[in-house]
C-alpha cells in the first residue's frame, strides 16, 4: 500500500532499501555520518551501516567523487553526495574525463556504477554562488544519465533505478522539495527515459522537470478557469530524454511550452523545442516558447530572486501566446 | 639531479641476483630482456609516429624502465595498476602482448583498447592495468579507491598508482593523498604511490615547480610512509618494490616511493626542440642509462654474455617487428564501434537515432 511520505523520506528510504538489498552499496560525501547529512537525508545510517560503509569525507569533493569512481570500476556502487550541486564544479573533472569516458576509452573493459546525488537549482536564498541548474550541463556529456524527480514517489522510485544502473548517474534532487509530500510506493523502480503525465489536457503542453512541474500544475489550474485545457508533462529524467512523450502530447495539443529554472541559453527547454520542431514539426500550430530564469547569477534578496526563476504569470502567458490569446 | 638514497654498505657490492632480495638470476636476464623490449618498443613507435602512421600523442618511457619494470615484477594477480598516459611501458611489462599494444597506438581494432582509447588509454583489465590517463593527476583519486574498494571487498591485494612530477603540483594528487592517509590510518586503503619522477613536467623542470622539491617528503603532510629509492638501477628498485609491496599487503596502509630516473626521450614524439633542458643534461643522465648499467652487472656476474646479449637483443628487435606489422595489418574498427561502449547495458547510446 502506498503511504503518504516526504520526497526527503522517500530518498532515505530508497537509500536504505538498496544498503540493505546489495552490499556493495556504499554512501562517501561531506558531513553525511556524524553530522547526519546536511539534508538529513543520510541521518542515522552511519549508527545502522557503519563507517565502512557510510563514509565521511574531508572537503574534497574532486577527491572523494574521484574515489568513489575508483571504487565504482572495481564493482561497488556507491552514492555519492554532494552537499549541493554547486559543489559538483569540484569534481567536473573526475565525472566528465573518468566517470563519463572510461568505459569508450577502455574499449568498454569497464563499467562506472555510480550515483551523484544532491539539491539542484534554487529558490531558497542561497545566493550566486549556491544556485545553479545543472541538467543541460551534465546532460551534454554522453556516458552519463541525468535525472531530476519531482515527487516523492519518483525520488523512490528513480533512486532505485539509479543505484542499479550500471552507468554513472547525475540525480538531481530539488532543495525546494525535500518537505513535499506526496504517495510513495512499497519498491517500484521507476526507469529512466520515461515521462510522466502530471495532468492531461488537449488545448496546450507545459512541459517541465524538477521543482518546475509544480508551477506548471498551478498554472494549468489557472489556464483551466479561463477555459484552457492544458497537459502537463514532466520529463523526470533528461539523459535519457522520452522524446515520444512529446511528440505524442503535440501532435495532440499542436503547441508546448517548456519551462526551466535554468538560464535560457544552452537550456533544456531549447532541446526540447529543437526534437519537438525535429519530429512534429507538421503538428505545430505556433512556435514552441521558452520559460527560464532571468540570464543573472541568482540574486539573495528575495524579491530579485522571485523575479530571477520564472513564476506561474509566465507560464500562463507563454500559453496564451501560443494560443494566440494575447498579443506577442 | 638525483637525490636518491645511495644504497647501503654492502648492498651495491650484493652479489647480482642471489635471489635474497630478487628475482635470481634468471629473473633479472627476464628482466633485462623485458627493459630492451619497452625501449625498443618505444623508439619503434616513436618512428611511427614521425612517419604519421600513428597519430594523435605518444610519451615514451626511455629512461624510466627500470622504475615501472622493478615495481611489476611483483604484482600479484589481482592487484591493480593504474598510471598516466606514459603507460605503454606498464603494459608490456604486465606482459601485454606487444602485437595488441602497438595495434591500440594505430588506433586499430585488434588494440588493447579496441582501438578506441589510443596510446594514453591503454587498459588490460586481465593482467591488472586499469588504464592509462590523459589528464595529468587525474587518476590518482581513481587508484585511491580502487585499493579501498579491493579491502572493502575482504582483498589482500593492493593497487600501484604510478604518478609523475608534474602530477604532485596537482590538487587531484594533495586530496587523494589525504584519503588514502586518512582510510589508511584504519588499514583500508592498500595503495602504493609510485612516483615517476622523470625530473620534468612537460618543460618544467621540478625546481620550477615547486619550492619544495623533495618530492617524497610530501607525503609527510598525509601521514603517508615514504621513501626513495634510485629508479636507474633495476636492483635496487626490486629490492625497495618488494618490502613496499609486501608492507602495504599486509598492513593496508598507504606508502610512497619516489623513484628518482630520467625521461632520456622528449616529452612527446613531437617535442623536437627542448629548449627546457641542455644536451648535456641528457648525456650526463645517458651515462646512468638503467639498460646499459643492468647490461654492465650481468655482464660482471657473468649471468650473461657478449653473444646472449645480441641473441636477446635480436629477439627482442623480431618481436617489435612483428608487433609493428601486426599494428599495420590490423584492420580499423568497424563503424559500428563509434556507437558501442558509451554506456554500459542494452540501450547503449541513447542520442542516437
Amino acid at each position: 500500500m502506498p503511504e503518504i511520505k516526504t520526497y526527503r523520506e522517500a530518498l532515505r528510504e530508497a537509500i536504505v532499501h538498496e544498503l540493505d538489498r546489495d552490499e556493495s552499496v556504499v554512501l562517501i560525501g561531506e558531513d553525511i555520518g556524524v553530522y547526519g547529512g546536511t539534508q538529513l537525508i543520510t541521518v542515522d545510517l552511519l549508527e545502522q551501516y557503519g563507517a565502512k560503509r557510510v563514509i565521511d569525507t574531508p572537503i574534497c569533493e574532486g577527491g572523494f567523487t574521484g574515489a568513489a569512481i575508483g571504487m565504482a570500476m572495481m564493482g561497488l556502487r556507491p552514492i555519492v553526495e554532494m552537499m549541493t550541486m554547486n559543489f559538483s564544479f569540484l569534481a567536473v573533472d573526475q565525472i566528465i574525463q573518468n566517470a563519463a569516458k572510461v568505459r569508450y576509452f577502455s574499449g568498454g573493459q569497464v563499467k562506472v556504477p555510480l550515483v551523484i546525488r544532491g539539491p539542484n537549482g534554487g529558490g531558497v536564498q542561497l545566493s550566486a554562488q549556491h544556485t545553479h541548474s545543472l541538467e543541460s550541463f551534465y546532460g551534454h556529456f554522453p556516458g552519463l544519465k541525468v535525472v531530476a524527480p519531482a515527487s516523492p514517489n519518483d525520488a523512490k522510485g528513480m533512486m532505485l533505478t539509479a543505484v542499479r544502473d550500471d552507468n554513472c548517474v547525475i540525480f538531481l534532487e530539488s532543495g525546494a522539495l525535500y518537505g513535499t509530500k506526496g504517495e510513495v510506493d512499497e519498491d517500484n523502480p521507476i526507469p529512466f527515459g520515461k515521462a510522466r503525465i502530471a495532468r492531461e489536457g488537449g488545448d496546450v503542453t507545459l512541459i517541465s522537470y524538477g521543482r518546475q512541474v509544480a508551477l506548471c500544475l498551478r498554472a494549468a489550474d489557472t489556464l483551466a478557469a479561463d477555459g484552457i485545457n492544458a497537459e502537463v508533462i514532466d520529463l523526470r529524467s533528461l539523459r535519457p530524454m522520452d522524446e515520444d512523450a512529446l511528440v505524442k502530447s503535440v501532435e495532440k495539443t499542436h503547441r508546448a511550452v517548456a519551462v526551466q529554472e535554468q538560464w535560457r541559453w544552452f537550456g533544456v527547454a531549447s532541446e526540447v523545442a529543437a526534437i519537438i520542431q525535429d519530429r512534429a514539426f507538421d503538428y505545430l500550430d505556433a512556435p514552441v516558447e521558452r520559460v527560464s530564469g532571468a540570464e543573472v547569477p541568482a540574486p539573495f534578496a528575495r524579491n530579485l530572486e522571485l523575479a530571477a526563476f520564472p513564476n506561474e504569470q509566465q507560464v500562463v502567458e507563454a500559453a496564451r501566446r501560443v494560443l494566440y490569446r494575447e498579443e506577442k | 639531479m638525483a637525490k636518491a638514497k645511495k644504497p647501503a654498505d654492502g648492498q651495491a657490492d650484493a652479489e647480482v641476483g642471489d635471489g635474497q632480495v630478487g628475482p635470481g638470476r634468471e629473473g633479472l636476464v627476464d628482466l633485462y630482456r623485458q627493459m630492451l623490449l619497452v625501449r625498443m618498443f618505444e623508439e619503434s613507435c616513436q618512428r611511427s609516429f614521425r612517419k604519421g602512421v600513428i597519430g594523435g600523442y605518444l610519451h615514451l618511457y626511455t629512461g624510466q624502465e627500470a622504475v615501472a619494470a622493478g615495481f611489476l615484477a611483483h604484482v600479484r594477480e589481482g592487484d591493480k595498476v593504474i598510471t598516466g598516459y606514459r603507460d605503454h611501458a606498464h603494459a608490456l611489462l604486465l606482459r601485454c602482448d606487444p602485437r595488441e599494444v602497438m595495434a591500440e597506438l594505430y588506433g586499430r581494432r585488434d588494440g588493447l583498447s579496441k582501438g578506441k582509447g589510443g596510446s594514453m588509454h591503454l587498459f588490460a583489465i586481465d593482467r591488472g592495468l586499469w588504464g592509462g590517463y590523459g589528464i595529468v593527476g587525474g587518476h590518482i583519486p581513481l587508484g585511491v579507491g580502487f585499493a579501498y574498494a579491493l579491502r572493502y571487498q575482504g582483498t589482500d591485494h593492493i593497487c600501484q598508482l604510478y604518478l609523475g612530477d608534474g602530477a604532485l603540483q596537482t590538487g587531484a594528487f594533495h586530496e587523494a593523498a589525504n584519503l588514502a592517509g586518512l582510510w589508511g590510518r584504519d588499514g583500508n586503503c592498500p595503495v602504493v604511490f609510485v612516483v615517476e619522477n622523470n625530473q620534468y613536467a612537460m618543460g618544467t623542470s621540478v625546481e620550477r615547480s615547486t619550492a619544495m622539491t623533495d618530492l617524497a617528503a610530501k607525503f609527510d603532510a598525509y601521514g603517508i610512509e615514504r621513501e626513495k629509492v634510485d629508479g636507474m638501477d633495476l636492483e635496487a628498485v626490486l629490492e625497495c618494490a618488494a618490502r613496499v609491496t609486501q608492507q602495504v599487503r599486509e598492513s593496508g596502509k598507504p606508502c610512497a616511493v619516489e623513484a628518482v630516473t630520467y625521461r632520456l626521450a622528449s616529452h612527446g614524439a613531437a617535442d623536437f626542440v627542448e629548449r627546457y633542458r641542455t644536451k648535456k643534461e641528457v648525456a650526463q643522465w645517458r651515462e646512468r642509462d638503467p639498460i646499459d648499467r643492468l647490461e654492465r652487472r650481468l655482464l660482471e656476474a657473468e649471468a650473461l654474455e657478449a653473444d646472449m646479449i645480441d641473441e636477446i637483443k635480436s629477439g627482442v628487435r623480431d618481436e617489435v617487428g612483428k608487433a609493428i606489422e601486426f599494428a599495420a595489418g590490423s584492420e580499423q574498427p568497424s563503424e559500428e564501434e563509434l556507437y558501442s561502449d558509451v554506456l554500459a547495458g542494452g540501450d547503449e547510446y541513447m542520442g542516437h537515432q
